[in-house]
């Protein structure tokens, strides 16, 4: 069966990442031929000898008169191996947190490089991004071969720096793949221009890349997005009906399986599993179903059922990393909405507890965090919910900071702070005694 | 196969997962939302998911349709029955209304796709919609491509792309002021294909003229446009019976048909597999205005 791998790009502006998408949507055929007349026809209009491919995907007329991304564009292309959704993301800094966005529901980032540049301030913020967001699989495609001759040292030299700089942010299996995505080489098919490297090309890596882990071995989490109660509307035999629909965001769950309901705490056990008129043994992530128990206990919308066996504790304390994507400035003592999984809950800002500097790979001091910074804050609630570290679940670890005014999101936040830890173990490691 | 294998799931049941949490999400954040459903293959999916995502309750909300008046017959047939059958509440979005009483004036080339935006965001206003799912799908054209699946609107109705909120993981915030509304799109991650896949594998009614069948038919701007009260060839093109069906329904008068012998849904998958242009590229002469035109209207507040 062909698996589904979700891709989005990262890196410094101008790097080539847009180009490198367009590259691998043409040279894997997956353009269509108006599509390419149109990007032909843009690029001849403005004097370019050959078709500009970063127009596959900067597709709005601001992107097109500044040459370069501002919003993720999703496209999408299959393999005989693989199904891919991939997201272009900008690399100015002003774009940040669109690329968050596009991050945020990646198997794997895709950071790119120019050979020439080296490791910018947007390489080093993308890399900490794809760290703190735990995206699986990070590849460096070290762009703009072409331009130092296809030379090895350089490559090897820039390899080198962004590794480095990947592991002070705690991430350590990390590809990097010598390119030219202007001409090709190393895209889909190898290039004979670079003898020297024996790796896959981009497009090899990406379809043998293991798939993101399949979370059923995991505790049964199911936030609850609405209750299913028909009363008259769907005639007598349904009278009574009354069962839990969400998404399950990670695990198995059974028919008799034992489940304990958070915040409440009540249990009861599952005697239905239904999807849209079929009755189901058994369910798993990320499949979107209904469930019946057997007691009427009191459920809502905003409620974690879990596994019996395995009940995360519930909290109005949590201390968590953001990143901060508004543009005004978080200080202590602000109000905000926090969403977690179906629930929405106020939210007092207690303290902030340092900012990373990417310069470094350290954590600073801060009273506060601006546009763009990835810091600690400690947050209170109004109301407890069953939060667990992001490092161990990417779905009930995660949240959103929302103005309760305007109802703008203003940070993605993780519960833990297993980045800034990390960074601090890495940095105090390579201190001299 | 081991067992992590077999409980892995295909590509077309995640996108299904996908769309029913979109749509339920949006069931339970929002007071009222409506589906926007023409009888094109996209809504029609959509409204089918709507359908599996409440079961057994019925769809929760309204439909929508914004009626051009340049309809295929069968298109509004099968839209009145589907209503019907599923037991609906449908608003019927008018331009025929506005242009007799003056608001809305015919184009000069007669097509009335543009047309369709201000009676949608009339509707909105007048019904007090807070919700609009659109069919919309991402493949289909590079403004879309860059659309969030919930998309924020302000109180004319603009999106403004240069400025979209954040979207984390699959955590959806559809907050809004008074008088904004959000627009969502559970199928933006379909392509055409997986549509078509769905609706095989779904086994899902769809308006006949998504099939192979003989039509008459006209050339204008090289795409083949029926014959019919508000599409009469003009000098010079030439009235033929051909072998042909449609890939998008829209305005009749602009949306062309392509010739095809597929008259079964296997035969429109192998069709669309193998296809060399884009659905609207195919299709739709009013896209071809302008290299932003789609973008151009989705500012204003388009679908
Ligand atoms: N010589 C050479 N030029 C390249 C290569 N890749 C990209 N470029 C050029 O670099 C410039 C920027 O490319 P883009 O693909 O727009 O860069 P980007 O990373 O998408 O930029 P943003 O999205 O704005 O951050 C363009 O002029 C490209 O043609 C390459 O491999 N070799
Ligand atoms: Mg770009």
């Amino acid at each position: 069966m062909r698996t589904l791998l979700r891709l989005a790009t990262a890196g410094s502006v101008d790097d080539g990442k847009s180009t490198l998408v367009g590259r691998l949507l043409y040279d894997s055929k997956s353009v269509l031929a108006d599509q390419f007349d149109a990007v032909e026809r843009v690029s001849r209009d403005r004097g370019l000898a050959s078709a500009d491919l970063a127009l596959l995907t900067d597709g709005l007329r601001s992107e097109r008169e500044q040459g370069i991304t501002i919003d993720v564009a999703y496209r999408y292309f299959a393999t005989a191996e693989r199904s891919f959704i991939l997201a272009d993301c900008p690399g100015h800094v002003q774009y940040t947190r669109n690329t968050v966005t596009g991050a945020s529901t990646a198997d794997v980032v895709v950071l790119l490089v120019d050979v020439r540049h080296g490791i910018q301030e947007q390489t080093r913020r993308h890399l900490a991004v794809a760290s703190l967001l735990r995206v699986p699989h990070v590849v460096v495609v070290v762009n703009k071969i072409d331009l130092v001759d296809f030379d090895e040292a350089t490559y090897t030299r820039v390899s080198d720096e962004v590794l480095a700089s990947a592991r002070s942010l705690g991430l350590y299996d990390v590809a990097t793949i010598p390119v030219s995505a202007l001409a090709g080489d190393n895209v889909v098919e190898r290039s004979d221009r670079t003898p020297w490297y024996d790796g896959p090309s981009l497009l090899t890596f990406l379809e043998q890349l293991s798939p993101a882990g399949s979370p059923h071995s995991e505790p049964l989490r199911l936030p609850v997005q609405l209750v299913i109660r028909p009363q008259q509307a769907a005639g007598d035999e349904f009278r009574d009906y009354r069962g839990y629909a969400g998404q399950i965001t990670s695990g198995l769950v059974r028919v008799g399986d034992a489940v304990t309901v958070q915040p409440s705490g009540r249990s009861s056990t599952v005697t239905g599993i239904d999807f849209a008129g079929a009755s189901l043994d058994e369910a798993f992530a990320p499949q979107s179903v209904t469930l019946r128990l057997a007691d009427d206990i009191d459920i809502s919308r905003g409620d974690l059922i879990v596994t019996s066996r395995s009940v995360p504790a519930v909290t109005q304390d949590i201390d968590g990393t953001i990143a901060w994507l508004a543009d005004h400035t978080l200080v202590p003592g602000t109000k905000v909405l926090l969403k977690h999984g179906t629930k929405t809950v106020q939210a007092m800002v207690k303290a902030i507890g340092g900012k990373l500097d990417l310069e470094d790979a350290r954590l600073l001091p801060a009273e506060s965090l601006g546009l763009n910074d990835i810091g600690h804050v400690t947050l209170r609630l109004a109301t407890p919910i069953p939060a667990e570290e992001y490092l161990h679940s990417r779905d009930t670890g995660a949240f959103l900071l929302i103005d309760g005014q305007d109802g703008g999101t203003l940070a993605a936040g993780m519960v833990g702070d297993a980045l800034l830890d990390t960074v601090a173990e890495v940095g105090s490691a390579a201190t001299p005694a | 196969m081991t067992l992590t294998d077999e409980r892995r799931l295909t590509q077309l049941q995640w996108l299904e997962s996908e769309a029913i949490h979109i749509i339920r999400e949006v069931a339970a954040e929002f007071e009222r939302p409506v589906l926007l459903f023409s009888g094109g293959k996209d809504s029609v999916v959509m409204l089918h998911l709507a359908t599996k995502a409440f079961w057994p309750a019925p769809v929760p909300f309204p439909v929508m349709h914004v009626d051009t008046g340049h309809n295929f017959p069968e298109v509004l047939a099968f839209r009145d029955a589907t209503v019907e059958r599923l037991g609906l509440r449908l608003e019927v979005a008018s331009v025929q209304d506005y242009i007799d009483d003056g608001r809305l004036r015919e184009r000069s080339d007669g097509t009335r796709n543009q047309l369709q935006t201000q009676p949608l965001l009339d509707g909105i206003t007048d019904n007090k919609f807070d919700a609009v799912f659109g069919g919309g799908r991402r493949d289909e054209e590079k403004a879309r491509a860059k659309e969030r699946v919930f998309s924020l609107r302000d109180e004319f109705g603009q999106w403004d792309p240069r400025n979209q909120r954040p979207e984390l993981w699959n955590l959806y915030n559809g907050r809004h002021r008074p008088g904004e509304h959000v627009r969502v799109f559970p199928l933006s991650n379909w392509t055409e294909l997986d549509v078509w896949q769905y609706i095989a594998a779904e086994d899902i009614a769809l308006p006949e003229l998504y099939y192979a069948h003989q039509r008459e038919v006209f050339e204008r701007d090289g795409m083949l446009i029926s014959v019919s009260d508000v599409s009469q060839p003009r000098e010079g093109e030439t009235v033929e019976k051909r072998q042909v069906r449609y890939r998008t329904v829209g305005d009749a008068s602009c949306t062309g048909a392509v010739e095809s012998d597929a008259t079964t849904v296997e035969a429109v998958i192998a069709e669309v597999a193998g296809t060399r242009l884009t659905e609207r590229g195919a299709t739709r002469a009013d896209d071809r205005a302008s290299e932003a035109a789609m973008e151009d209207r989705k500012k204003e507040g388009y679908f």
